[in-house]
């Protein structure tokens, strides 16, 4: 069995009691997408600014829920902010694969070797949550909000 | 047979699991219940002794099938007090319960403007049928308002009662334990000319039950949070409010006559029984109403308060205002569902640090995100109790709780 110790990486708690970028941002010119985890009640607000050169120029994440979803939220964040939008689409893509939700099964090693990606930095401490497959949703729904967010971006 | 907790506990094979090398601690017992042996024997000796349709064949094996579902049919009238069995209707779920007299009832009933009252602790069950019914009919909807302790707030009961058509209202909450004065809203309900509709999916496994006594119209409840199966569930209705609805599923069953040019309804309980009904479960909810009944259901509701006292209390003394337990203060007129806050760590990291533990609770809004709303929560870790419950139990939710410390780091 998992330990919770595999879950709960102590960089994962410091996202949670200090999370980054907490906050809102005014929009327009920002825009806003809203996630909800109808199972536990999740909910996460994603507001990014994107500017003319297609960078993500400032971003603030609002909302409540769980230790995961709430690290997530925080950590990527932190890594999306000043980052061009395809940038931003390339690792929602690579977070997804580090939560094995690309076709394969859901034993976390098989996404490993998948698409190694540096980039990842913090946010690879979230790698023990695939152990706990529940956990999954709440570590993913801050990303399908971004992408929802960066969808509505382009088409503003 | 006397209250004791130990013979109890071992009458349900789940409940001796070691999983890990540890024992389990079921405390969800408000999301489902586990089910004693007499329930799976029950459902084993039906589908290996005597299963074939029902109301349809001649033959013997026919025969006892259809006295094995209606005589389960007589025990659960007996059980909620209905006088008469062709009043209890067999569904999937209490879900399907609400729909099926949203849809019915509410087709013969309810036009354009007409009011229908709920409360805001109602599950998610007895709003969105309602909702529906706003899309497709555009009746509108009033809230009786739950108070800071977590009961309803009846000071404007009769305005909101004025002009109504329904009140639809839950008898016990599944988030808070409250228990709601049924008496008195369906006094008032009366009094205004509306019918009353009354969801008890929580309190006729832990409370004696007698609608009659009750003075409702109509009461909806499920099998499997009663120690009964999966897949059955009751809609009970007064046979004068049962005959004035119009059919829900049409089929097989359901009809006296079929021609090319249309269908009479056959009588009750039939009339909403369309299909193959789920036999088995129907035979395992009435030895599951054999079961309570033997316990005695005093006795269980008497098991339960004194065992919510315990937990209540040791877990103030043990976790101060570290803790918050939800609804009602007094043990007496609640039921054994406590909704809890512990600390600041979120519900859903508790109920995976006591998974750790083998202690099961439910962590969410618990299909009420209304009522969560009108509290300003997000979502509660719930550990509910029954009668299978001990002491112990509540003792190792507490001992698990506080090994969240250690992975917060408070
Ligand atoms: C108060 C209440 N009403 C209705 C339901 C719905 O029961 P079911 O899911 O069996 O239809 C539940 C159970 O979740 C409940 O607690």
């Amino acid at each position: 069995m998992a330990g919770l110790e595999d879950l709960y990486k102590e960089i994962i708690l410091d996202h949670y009691r200090n999370p980054r970028n907490r906050g809102e941002l005014e929009t327009p010119p920002a825009v806003k997408a809203e996630g909800f985890n109808p199972l536990c009640g999740d909910e996460i607000v994603v507001f990014i600014d994107v500017d003319d050169s297609g960078t993500i120029a400032d971003v603030a994440i609002g909302g409540q829920g769980c230790s995961i979803s709430q690290s997530s939220a925080s950590m990527m964040s932190a890594a999306i902010k000043g980052k061009t939008t395809d940038e931003a689409r390339d690792l929602i893509e690579s977070f997804k694969g580090l939560m094995s939700i690309h076709e394969k099964g859901l034993d976390g090693a098989a996404a490993e070797g998948d698409k190694p990606d540096l980039s990842m930095g913090d946010l690879s401490a979230l790698r023990g949550v695939v152990k706990f497959p529940v956990r999954i949703k709440c570590a993913v729904l801050s990303w399908n909000t971004l992408a929802q967010a960066l969808d509505d971006a382009r088409t503003n | 047979m006397t209250f004791d907790v130990a013979t109890i506990k071992a009458d349900f094979p789940l409940l001796s699991r070691v999983i890990d090398g540890k024992p389990i601690t079921y405390l969800d017992s408000a999301a489902s219940s586990q089910r004693p042996q007499s329930v799976l024997d029950a459902m084993d000796r039906y589908y290996r002794e005597s299963h074939a349709n029902v109301h349809r064949g001649a033959y013997r094996l026919a025969t006892e099938a259809t006295d094995a579902m209606e005589g389960a049919r007589q025990k659960i009238a007996d059980f909620i007090g209905a006088p008469h069995a062709h009043e209890v209707i067999f569904t999937k779920n209490a879900t399907e319960s609400m729909n099926l007299f949203a849809q019915s009832w509410g087709r013969g009933h309810l036009h354009a403007g007409d009011v229908v009252v709920l409360t805001e602790m109602e599950h998610h069950a007895n709003i969105v049928p309602w909702h529906m019914l706003t899309e497709s009919i555009g009746i509108e909807l009033r809230w009786i308002p739950v108070d800071e302790n977590g009961e309803l707030d009846l000071t404007d009961l009769d305005r909101l009662l004025d002009g109504a058509k329904l009140l639809s209202v839950t008898a016990m909450s599944n988030v808070l334990g409250t228990i709601t004065p049924i008496k008195r809203l369906a006094d008032a309900a009366h009094a205004a000319g509306a019918t009353i509709v009354v969801d008890g999916s929580q309190y006729v496994p832990h409370l004696p039950t007698d609608v009659v006594d009750l003075g409702i119209d109509a009461f909806v409840f499920t099998g499997h949070k009663m120690l009964g199966p999966t897949g059955v569930g009751v809609l009970w209705g007064k046979t004068e409010l049962l005959d004035a609805m119009p059919p829900f599923l049409g089929g097989g069953d359901m009809i006296l006559q079929v021609t090319k040019d249309g269908f009479t309804t056959n009588e009750l309980p039939h009339k909403f029984e369309a299909g193959t009904p789920a036999i088995a479960e129907i035979v395992g909810l009435g030895a599951a109403v054999d079961y309570l009944t033997a316990l005695g259901m005093e006795d269980v509701r008497a098991h339960e308060v004194s065992l919510t006292a315990y937990a209540m209390r040791s877990l103030k003394e043990r976790f101060g205002d570290d803790i918050t337990i939800h609804g009602p203060s007094e043990p007496a007129s609640r039921g054994g569902v406590l909704s809890l806050i512990y600390k600041d760590v979120h519900p859903h990291d508790i109920s995976q640090v006591l998974d750790q533990d083998n202690v099961y609770v439910r962590a969410g809004h618990h299909c009420a995100k209304p009522l969560m709303q009108v509290m300003g929560l997000n979502a509660t870790a719930r550990a509910s109790l029954y009668l299978y419950n001990d002491e112990a139990d509540v003792d190792t939710l507490a001992d698990a709780l506080a090994s969240a410390d250690d992975i917060f780091g408070f």
